[in-house]
């Protein structure tokens, strides 16, 4: 997938990602001529098929997982399905403030570990050593984890 | 307006990185089956045949053998193989080099949706409810890979991947696994299993994929009082087959309800009639693919 700034007959190069909300993708690319910027903005089912190829519009921010594909897509699954007991991250450990650990338990079990292995790698990469709510929503909007 | 160059004309990278994801998602598969010597899809035309029991059978028979094995159920909505292998209650173990399927007593790891879902809980995907039909095959298609490429399969002679009825999932799993040794054709006596396994075998063969063999399944009903084998269907689907195919009818698999019983409950393991069916098929693949 390119972009090309019509007007200036270059390749826009891509600036980032962000899930808006509302099931909306928004990918941005920026014409390096002339500056402009511009969104392409998917409807919810086709940021699902985005999704579903199992790959993020300009690239990954943090590692892939295992199955994370399956994890994310399907519906209530087996809550003991996953053993997620061994870390699986070559990075420092992160803290779990009260309050994100709360959080964190009402993910389903079938996702939860994934989740919070993301979580805490996002934090291990960016030297944070407590993980909050706060530092949850910000991954969630970087990272584009919506749904988890 | 200015002329719009075309995608490949645009000399830059492609910065959106699809292209390179998807590229590496076909390494990761092609990395992870390194250690599988062999491939086998295990395929019909239609539903009904048997094809999860023969799965299942040749697969505890391929173990008594002496080969190690892998079990892949691709029939993602309708999964039956890991109960009848008596493994639907392991669980995929996540460590960092992928995820560690569970396996069976006599060694044979299994990956199915079974492990996935509840009893009785259909696969059912998140959200959008809107417009499913655009973007399901394409994450069923994603489960496949993520099955091979993501799970620990280690070293195995050989991967069998059970099939669902049609042709969809093979085109699939062929681009996924170029390497694919070939399929197992699997089959009832009946002229109707004719007519939809051929379409299948044609399907395979068009694709360069080659048909290992053809087995013949509910091949008469053998009586537990004297041994003799009766007819249950009318035809001869599986020599019918191998004549048209080229490939070998490997065995004639004779119905055993006591067989299918143990088999439903994750009992089973062939014996008697059953099993020494099972050891041709056993042999006339070996021969295929280890002789090749």
């Amino acid at each position: 997938m390119k972009f090309l700034c019509v007007e200036c007959d270059a390749q826009m190069a891509f600036e980032q990602r962000q899930l808006p909300g509302d099931g909306t993708l928004a990918a941005v690319f920026k014409c390096p001529t002339c500056g402009r910027s511009v969104a392409m903005l998917t409807n919810p089912m086709e940021t699902q098929l985005v999704s579903s190829l199992g790959v993020k519009i300009g690239g990954r921010t943090v590692a892939e997982q295992p199955m994370e594909l399956i994890r994310s897509a399907v519906e209530g699954g087996r809550e003991t399905a996953f053993d997620d007991s061994p870390r699986t991250s070559h990075l420092a450990p992160v803290s779990w403030d009260d309050a994100a650990r709360e959080r964190l338990a009402r993910v389903p079990g079938f996702v939860r570990g994934m989740v919070k292995r993301i979580y805490a790698d996002y934090a291990a990469e960016r030297g944070i050593a407590v993980i909050t709510p706060e530092i949850m929503d910000t991954a969630r909007r970087e990272l584009g984890l919506e749904g988890m | 307006m200015k002329p719009i160059r075309t995608y490949h004309e645009l000399a830059e990278p492609d910065t959106s990185g699809l292209g390179t994801q998807v590229a590496a998602q076909r390494e990761r598969v092609a990395a992870r089956l390194a250690t599988v010597k062999h491939v086998v899809a295990v395929a019909s035309g239609k539903g009904g045949v048997g094809k999860s029991f023969v799965t299942a059978s040749l697969a505890a028979a391929l173990a008594r053998a002496g080969r190690r094995i892998g079990v892949l159920d691709a029939d993602l909505h309708g999964p039956t193989t890991a109960r009848m292998l008596g493994a639907t209650e392991g669980h995929l173990q996540v460590t960092p080099e992928g995820v560690v399927p569970p396996e069976t007593d006599d060694g044979i790891a299994v990956v199915s949706t079974e492990l996935l879902l509840d009893e009785g809980a259909p696969l059912r995907w998140k959200e959008p409810d809107q417009d499913r039909f655009v973007w399901r095959g394409t994450l069923e298609a994603g489960m496949l890979r993520e099955f091979l490429g993501d799970v620990v399969w280690g070293e195995r002679d050989l991967l069998l991947v059970d099939l669902p009825p049609g042709t969809d999932r093979l085109d699939a799993l062929t681009e996924l696994v170029p390497s694919l040794a070939g399929v197992l054709m699997v089959t009832i006596p009946s002229d109707a299993s004719l007519h939809a396994v051929r379409r299948a075998a044609q399907a395979a063969l068009d694709a360069h994929i080659p048909v290992l063999g053809i087995v013949e399944n509910m091949a008469g009903y053998a009586c537990p009082s004297c041994g003799v084998i009766a007819p249950l269907f009318q035809g001869d689907a599986g020599i019918t087959l191998a004549n048209v195919t080229g490939a070998p009818l490997l065995a004639s698999i004779p119905f055993d309800p006591d067989a299918q019983s143990a088999a439903d409950s994750g009992r089973f393991r062939p014996t008697g009639k059953v099993a020494a069916a099972f050891r041709e098929v056993v042999d006339g693949l070996l021969d295929r693919i280890e002789g090749a």
